[in-house]
């Protein structure tokens, strides 16, 4: 039987998601005997236009270029999966749609933004494409990819870890930030999959792994009130890494004002 | 010269971080048309930074770059501090080297094995190169993988971490991990020998050329997280002295801009700081320098890889010698009150100089940023060199050799496109 075959390609991203398979170490050794991997361009093997089973897609789509190339990714492979916050959920760069600022930060940053080509807004890769599954988190990590490789090798579906960090908390006996120090943690509306490091290191969670199922995020909001947030505060806190997503841009935007201005 | 008229289109260059195109266009055995040209979408992080909290500034600035993020944590907490006046504790300055000495090991390691010694040694990639030569891929996976454990210690993850703040860090590690890590770096000092030899055996184009180094200085240490800026012409300016010297032109077809010192290109990174810095090594990286069969100060921009190896030795030097001192401090931060002001800091990522600016108001929100990330100093020297290096290799080679050598050239600089600013393309036309 031939190997399956994988791809992984890159949108507009930092390239960190990547990392999962790059800093595996004998794991990436490993996973080069069991699949065939037909394009990873950081790992130099090119082959943008290869028919595989699997295609890892890492970065939202936010030029006319990468829209093409999404749709291509899908016409080419048998399985789509997003690794990460950008692909997932558009990512930091999602922050340019909040305003429709593309247009004046371009002018703002570029002397000659002519140059600059981009779509209005920057998206997840669901926004353009039948996506078979998500991996969330900024960045995902090594366990999480590894495991949802081995689990789609065997032909089963990934599990969705889809609980909130809360629970990740208390089955790492981590002291809460919240309750004990009145930090504005966001673990009571995150998706865990982290390992709860950010309250394990005596900080609060700023969400970076998405929203998790069930949230409410309206009581999360009130909490974050009575902590003393002011509002573009508590915007900030949903607006930033997946505020694209839509369980967080809406409750975020209950709070924002253009620009993070807070009258 | 040559009568042939070809064209060759290399859809996306590898083993680079990120994408960008490059075009080559020669006619009649001369180079007409030379750009390497950046497109990785441009995403606006400047604009991010607006309005937000100081507090939120160290995890926007990281999510700029998946494998160097520490640099830009490091750099934007420097000039955070300058901003509010404040001047971080010995025990913080030591954590942050530490934390840094992680990055170092855990980007060259990766840089030199995965990226760049498949050209020198005749491979397409690690996998390819991992049969040929398994303990060297192996041995250069488990320094990378010693980097991240060493970045994991204060940070919880090694892409993106959580520890550090304005101030300094948010946990303290206790002394019974510091105790397991400095195990590990202490077993892993004879591969880091070992590494340092055979990088300097790897067969390596003589290629001469002219160009001008910056880097940090630091009154003792190799440069790293602190210091003042210098250059090997003469320059030697604090970090808030840069806009005074250096300046950004933006060029078209590209979202990064192009930095220059006085007008000139320069290089800044691995080989640009060992140039600079050979008087600041420690004793046992010194020692093995000089049995290598390479002399520095070097002007073979091919012995950036030999540079890169010898860093990782340092940066295992380094952390051990500072975590044999390591104590559990009262406060792993000083407190920060936020003032309105302007601040800058520096600090040497893995590819070089990457410079910040803020300015804040009272309460400590963002009102601007500015960021100058290595690769963007680079490029300006990546296509000089570019230029003659191909020159030099001969204009009438094949197309393959021609391609092969320009890509060679562009990953030994260990370009972050993602930092820049997306396709690396190669358009050669010939007539």
């Amino acid at each position: 039987m031939a190997k399956p075959s994988i791809a992984v390609h890159k949108f507009s991203s930092c390239d960190g998601c990547q990392l999962a398979f790059l800093n595996a170490g004998e794991d990436l050794l490993k996973l080069a005997q069991l699949v065939d991997i037909q394009h990873f361009l950081e790992a130099g093997v090119a082959d943008e236009y290869a028919k595989v089973d699997i295609a890892f897609v890492e970065g939202s789509v936010s030029t006319a270029d990468e829209l093409t190339r999404i749709q291509r990714v899908r016409a080419n492979s048998q399985l789509v999966v997003t690794l990460g916050a950008c692909a997932t959920s558009g990512g930091m760069q999602a922050l340019r749609n909040l305003d429709s600022s593309n247009e004046s930060w371009k002018h703002a940053i570029y002397a000659h933004p002519e140059f600059i080509q981009t779509l209005e807004r920057a998206e997840p890769v669901s926004e353009h494409i039948k996506v078979d599954f998500e991996i969330w988190g900024c960045p995902v990590n090594g366990q999480q990819v590894l495991a949802a490789v081995q689990q789609l090798l065997f032909g089963v579906s990934p599990l969705d870890q889809r609980d909130k960090v809360c629970m990740e908390c208390k089955r790492q006996h981590a002291v809460c930030v919240m309750v004990t120090e009145g930090r504005p943690c966001m673990g009571p509306v995150t998706r865990t999959g982290c390992g709860a490091l950010c309250p394990r290191f005596g900080r609060d969670c700023y969400a970076c792994f998405g929203p998790a199922e069930n949230i409410n995020t309206d009581a999360m909001s009130h909490r974050l009130e009575g902590l003393g947030l002011p509002q573009a505060d508590i915007a900030r806190r949903f607006l930033f890494i997946n505020s694209n997503a839509p369980a967080f841009g809406e409750a975020g935007k209950k709070h924002y004002q253009r620009g993070f201005g807070d009258d | 010269m040559t009568e042939r008229s070809v064209s060759i289109h290399v859809p996306a260059m590898t083993r680079v971080e990120g994408e960008g195109s490059l075009k080559l266009r020669i006619e009649k055995g001369q180079i007409e048309e030379l750009a390497l040209d950046i497109f990785e979408p441009p995403r606006y992080f400047e604009k991010f930074l607006e309005g937000r909290r100081y507090t939120e500034v160290l995890d926007t600035v990281a999510r700029i770059c998946g494998i160097c993020p520490i640099a830009y944590q490091m750099s934007a907490a420097q000039a955070l501090e300058n901003v509010f006046g404040i001047e971080p504790d010995q025990w913080v300055r030591d954590m942050r080297r530490v934390f840094y000495c992680g990055e170092w090991l855990q980007s060259h390691a990766l840089h030199v094995h995965l990226l760049a010694a498949p050209d020198f040694l005749g491979f397409d990639s690690v996998v390819g190169m991992a049969e040929q030569h398994p303990e060297a891929v192996r041995r250069g996976l488990r320094l990378q993988g010693l980097g991240n454990n060493l970045i994991r210690l204060l940070g919880a993850r090694s892409v993106h971490p959580v520890g550090a703040c304005v101030g300094g860090f948010f946990r303290a590690p206790a002394e019974a991990e510091v105790d397991r890590m400095l195990v590990q770096l202490r077993s892993a000092l004879t591969e880091a020998e070992e590494l340092v030899s055979w990088a300097a055996a790897i067969p390596m184009p003589d290629d001469q050329q002219t160009f001008i180094n910056v880097s940090m200085r630091h009154a003792t240490d190799y440069p790293m997280a602190e210091g003042r800026i210098v250059s090997d012409q003469g320059l030697d300016i604090a970090v808030d002295e840069v806009e005074q010297s250096f300046s950004e032109e933006h060029r078209p077809q590209s979202t990064a801009l192009f930095s220059m010192l006085h007008g000139e290109p320069y290089l800044v990174g691995p080989l640009a700081r060992l140039n600079l810095n050979m008087d600041r090594l420690p004793a046992s990286s010194l020692s093995l320098l000089k049995q290598s069969n390479i002399r520095f100060p070097s002007n073979n921009m091919f012995h950036s890889l030999f540079a890169r190896a010898l860093e990782i030795h340092v940066a295992i030097i380094e952390a051990i010698r500072l975590l044999e001192r390591y104590h559990l401090p009262a406060h792993p931060h000083v407190e920060v009150r936020p003032r309105a002001g302007i601040g800058f800091g520096a600090t040497e990522a893995p590819r070089g100089l990457l410079w910040h600016r803020y300015e804040t108001d009272e309460q400590g929100l963002i009102k601007n940023a500015r960021i100058v990330p290595p690769t963007s100093q680079n490029q300006a020297r990546i296509e000089a060199d570019l230029h003659r290096s191909l020159v030099s290799f001969g204009l009438d080679q094949e197309d393959d050799a021609l391609r092969l050598r320009a890509e060679t050239v562009i990953r030994n600089y260990d370009p972050c496109i993602s930092c820049a600013t997306h396709f690396l393309k190669m358009k050669l036309k010939r007539q």
